[in-house]
């Protein structure tokens, strides 16, 4: 059985629909990606899974919950092991890496005001624990040089890598990410792949992924599913999409 | 300490065990991991080396087998070593920026049939290489990140199975690592340490028990080192310069090594543990004062006006104790104040405060940056040896600094210049010679005598002065002979600066071609709003040029010589590289390389009437791909008697 299965995803604003009748289904420790032109609905449909928006029809199936009829709240979505790393980047700037990281595991952090204050016994275990945790995220996507340096000073391409972290923090099952890639040179564009499979094989977690670099795409992808103004146009293999007419037709026009 | 010569009669693996009945609980090696450090006792290194030691010896490893190391520096990479030099096998470090071509020759010429790689990188560059390696029978790896599609393969061994396999062993026979370990003779080769090879192939030094030991000793008797003290290391563990202080002096003196997380951060890691002697290659020491600069750039106007009234009171104390003469009460008073006031609290933020001395080797450093670091406060000293005598073979002695000199062979060393001017070094540290290499060895020890291949001459004081290699020394076309590097370093004193190319020989006066540094003119550039994108572009601008006229007018007011002067110069348009192969992997010029390379630019800068030449610029990325850019370069002649 699929992880997540979306099943006819209709998402409207007023009289426009940004994803009309969406089918697509996300198997357990795969890569599947979502691709397509600007504005075919990709970042809708992420924020239809992790609960920014919920579909106007349609439902959305995860393990035993349905996401889209319960009305999960983003926080509540996050706790059933869903995360995301978005494409623009949402840190807070003035805080360092570490305290970014350790913040995403607020909900872990489960302490009183009263031991918070004395830091004795529960409180600083808790907190050793957590930050255990996020020394294995800040190792497995190196950066240790960066951990005490305020988020706001670093490079683009290594706030891309903190804000993936940042994901990984939570502990997820399934990783959304929505163009990790996004303005990366070619060095930072290799590093952020190896990361993207490692985060797969290594720690047993879904993935899907938005990336408009199609060799990346091709490359590393297990599943593709292909969006074009809010239509899913085409679904499978990289090899069965590279020979979809219909998804050629969308990338490079009419013939 | 009396008995410290004993310790010559013992392997490297067996001083190990007596390191545990004298410090078994001490904390032997550090390593930062998640962000915290992890101590090993001598007792818990020892035990790592008898897992990896049996281990090898079940996979087959025999006295006198080989065994290549690739990475970076982790207590693993000094388990490996031990262990293979327990059963008499022979380790051989390579660096770890390695391209997968010359790994496959090193490999392949040193006779290697196992490699301990530290993580995927490495393991990777082998794999590209394997099918010319039949010699090779197992490689181990420590970090199995990355390693899952090689799982599969018999080939491939993860540290852990290693460590499984050895413990099984000791089990079986309880005996048997003693019995090997008690084998070792302190005259066996231990070690394979390769020469920079400035000029093709790098060479295999073999290196003796007998040869670390004696180093580890010697230099403990001139510079006391206790057991509670602590060492960074952050050099290349394929270096001599880190093997002596890992085998030799911590073997001797029972130190504790302190490994950095990653490379990129060992200078923060080393402020957290704050050594108390510290080791590097020039670059290390001018780094750290481009960090000072910039750091007091930034700050505000009253610590910029004491920095700079206390830099100059310490300038002229340091020059006072460098020449050896006695300080005046008033400078003293005023040096001892703006020390207090001023650089011990500046020292400490770079954790350097504990540091009782800093060593210097593998390059001349130049005379104003010991006048800086004397001044500041930190006992920078200079060594001078070289891979076939340990390292470290001569250096200056306490309270007896001179910037132009590297001072007194160390106890047990002789010392002599030849009748050519090349310096002649004897003592219990020089090696046996190269692997599979008896003519160069030949050469090397002719008349039992270690031949430096360096220029050099005593001082009245009796102290020793490296003029250069006997190789690169150059005559102008009058014959008068001047020394490329010791330009060059002095050149590089300028913050301007970051790398210099003197030419010149059998030429009719003195170029150069220059690298401007990156950060330093970046900022330069950028408080003055000039703008640019690539370093091509910054080193191009018409002011950078301009600052460049000024700081070559500068060192022209302060050559010692007339025919040191610069003539003519040129901003490179790109910064040297080892990638490129302009630089050897410890940071030398490859001058012969360099030449070929550049002969359009070299040409024009002996050929006065050119000013301008329009020149096609190569760039190879780090992806493999390249693209050619054409460029104006711009030729600058210094005018007469500036």
């Amino acid at each position: 059985m699929p992880l997540l299965t979306v099943s006819n995803v209709t998402l409207s604003f007023g009289g426009l629909n940004a994803l009309s009748g969406v089918n697509m289904e996300v198997e357990e420790g795969l890569i599947t990606s979502v691709i397509g032109p600007n504005g075919a609905g990709k970042t809708s449909l992420l924020n239809c899974i992790s609960g920014f928006y919920h579909p106007t029809r349609g439902d959305i199936q995860y393990g035993e919950y349905k996401l889209s009829i319960a009305n999960f709240s983003p926080h509540q979505i996050s706790n059933l092991g869903i995360a995301r790393a978005f494409q623009n980047l949402e840190l807070f700037s003035g805080l360092s890496v570490l305290d970014n990281l350790m913040l995403a595991r607020h909900q872990n952090l489960k302490y009183n005001f009263l031991q918070a204050v004395f830091y004795f016994g529960k409180a600083s275990r808790i907190e050793a624990e957590n930050r255990a945790y996020v020394e294995e995220v800040i190792d497995f996507m190196e950066l240790e040089p960066y951990r005490h340096t305020i988020v706001g000073n670093l490079a683009y391409g290594i706030q891309k890598r903190v804000e993936v972290a940042r994901a990984l923090t939570l502990e997820p099952k399934l990783l959304l990410l929505d163009e990790p890639m996004a303005g990366m040179n070619i060095e930072e564009k290799e590093d952020m792949v190896r990361f993207v499979v490692d985060i797969r094989e290594e720690r047993n977690t879904t993935v899907v992924l938005i990336e408009h670099d199609l060799g990346v795409v091709m490359d590393i992808s297990d599943h593709i599913h292909v969006l074009d103004f809010g239509e899913l146009i085409g679904s499978g293999s990289p090899q069965e999409i590279a020979e979809n007419s219909k998804v050629i037709e969308a990338y490079i026009g009419e013939e | 300490m009396e008995n410290q010569d004993q310790l010559l009669s013992y392997t490297i693996p067996q001083l190990l065990r007596n390191r545990v009945k004298i410090t078994g609980d001490k904390v032997a090696l550090r390593q930062k991991d998640f962000g915290y450090w992890n101590n090993y006792t001598w007792s818990q290194y020892y035990d790592y080396v008898r897992k990896v030691s049996l281990g090898l010896d079940q996979l087959g490893l025999k006295k006198e087998g080989k065994i290549a190391l690739i990475g970076d520096n982790i207590p693993e990479m000094l388990f490996m070593a031990i262990g293979a030099q327990s059963i008499g096998a022979i380790a051989a470090g390579v660096y770890q920026t390695t391209l997968p071509e010359e790994i496959a020759q090193l490999l392949d010429y040193m006779d290697i049939e196992m490699v301990f790689c530290d993580d995927q990188e490495q393991v990777d560059k082998i794999i590209e290489v394997r099918d010319r390696l039949p010699k090779i029978k197992k490689i181990i790896y420590e970090d199995p990140r990355g390693m899952r599609s090689y799982k599969s393969d018999d080939l491939f061994m993860h540290i852990e199975d290693l460590y499984k396999l050895g413990e099984e062993s000791r089990l079986k026979d309880p005996a048997r690592f003693d019995s090997l370990v008690d084998q070792g003779q302190p005259d066996d080769v231990c070690f394979f340490c390769l020469t920079s090879g400035t000029t093709g192939l790098s060479k295999a030094t073999m290196l003796t028990h007998r040869n670390y030991v004696n180093m580890g000793i010697q230099i403990s008797k001139t510079d006391t080192l206790e057991s509670t003290d602590e060492y960074v290391s952050f050099l290349p563990f394929a270096w001599i310069g880190e093997q002596m202080n890992s085998f030799g002096v911590a073997m001797a003196t029972g130190i504790t090594i302190n490994f950095p997380e990653s490379v990129e951060t060992s200078m923060s890691d080393l402020k957290e543990i704050g050594p108390h002697f510290m080791f590097g290659a020039p670059r290390v020491y001018e780094t750290i004062r481009s960090q000072i600069w910039l750091k007091i750039d930034e700050s505000y106007w009253l610590n910029k006006k004491l920095y700079g009234f206390f830099m100059k009171v310490g300038e002229k104390a340091a020059e006072y104790r460098m020449s050896g003469k006695k300080l005046p009460i008033k400078l003293g008073f005023w040096a001892w104040f703006g020390k207090q006031m001023i650089f011990r609290p500046l020292i400490n933020q770079l954790g350097l405060l504990r540091l009782r001395r800093a060593y210097t080797g593998g390059a001349a450093l130049g005379p104003e940056l010991f006048t800086f670091y004397q001044a500041i406060g930190i006992n920078l000293k200079q060594i001078y040896g070289q891979t076939e005598i340990v390292g470290i073979a001569y250096m200056h002695r306490d309270g007896d600094i001179r910037p132009d000199t590297v001072g007194f062979p160390l106890p047990e060393t002789e010392c002599k210049i030849s009748e050519d001017g090349e310096i002649l070094s004897r003592s219990p540290s020089v090696s046996p010679g190269y692997y599979k290499l008896p003519e160069k060895t030949e050469e090397l020890l002719q008349d039992g005598w270690l031949h430096s291949g360096d220029a050099g001459l005593i001082n009245k004081d009796g102290h020793l002065v490296v003029i250069d290699r006997l190789s690169d020394v150059m005559h102008n076309n009058e014959g008068k002979m001047f020394s490329p590097m010791f330009l060059e370093n002095k050149l590089k004193f300028s913050p301007y600066i970051k790398e210099a190319v003197i030419l010149g020989n059998k030429k009719e006066y003195v170029a150069t071609m220059i690298n401007v540094d990156p950060i330093v003119v970046g900022k330069w550039a950028e408080d003055r709003g000039i703008s640019f994108s690539t370093y091509m572009d910054l080193s191009q601008q018409k002011q950078v040029e301009e600052l460049m006229f000024q700081q070559v007018v500068d060192f022209n007011r302060n050559v010692e010589k007339d025919h040191h002067r610069i003539k003519r110069f040129v901003v490179l348009y790109k910064l040297l590289d080892m990638d490129d192969g302009e630089l050897t992997k410890t940071g030398k010029i490859r001058r012969d390389f360099v030449q070929k390379k550049y002969q359009d630019l070299i040409d024009a800068l002996f050929d006065e009437t050119i000013e301008e030449k329009e020149v096609e610029a190569f760039f190879q990325y780090q992806d493999g791909q390249s693209t050619t850019v054409k460029t104006k370069i711009r030729f600058y002649t210094m005018n007469e008697g500036v």
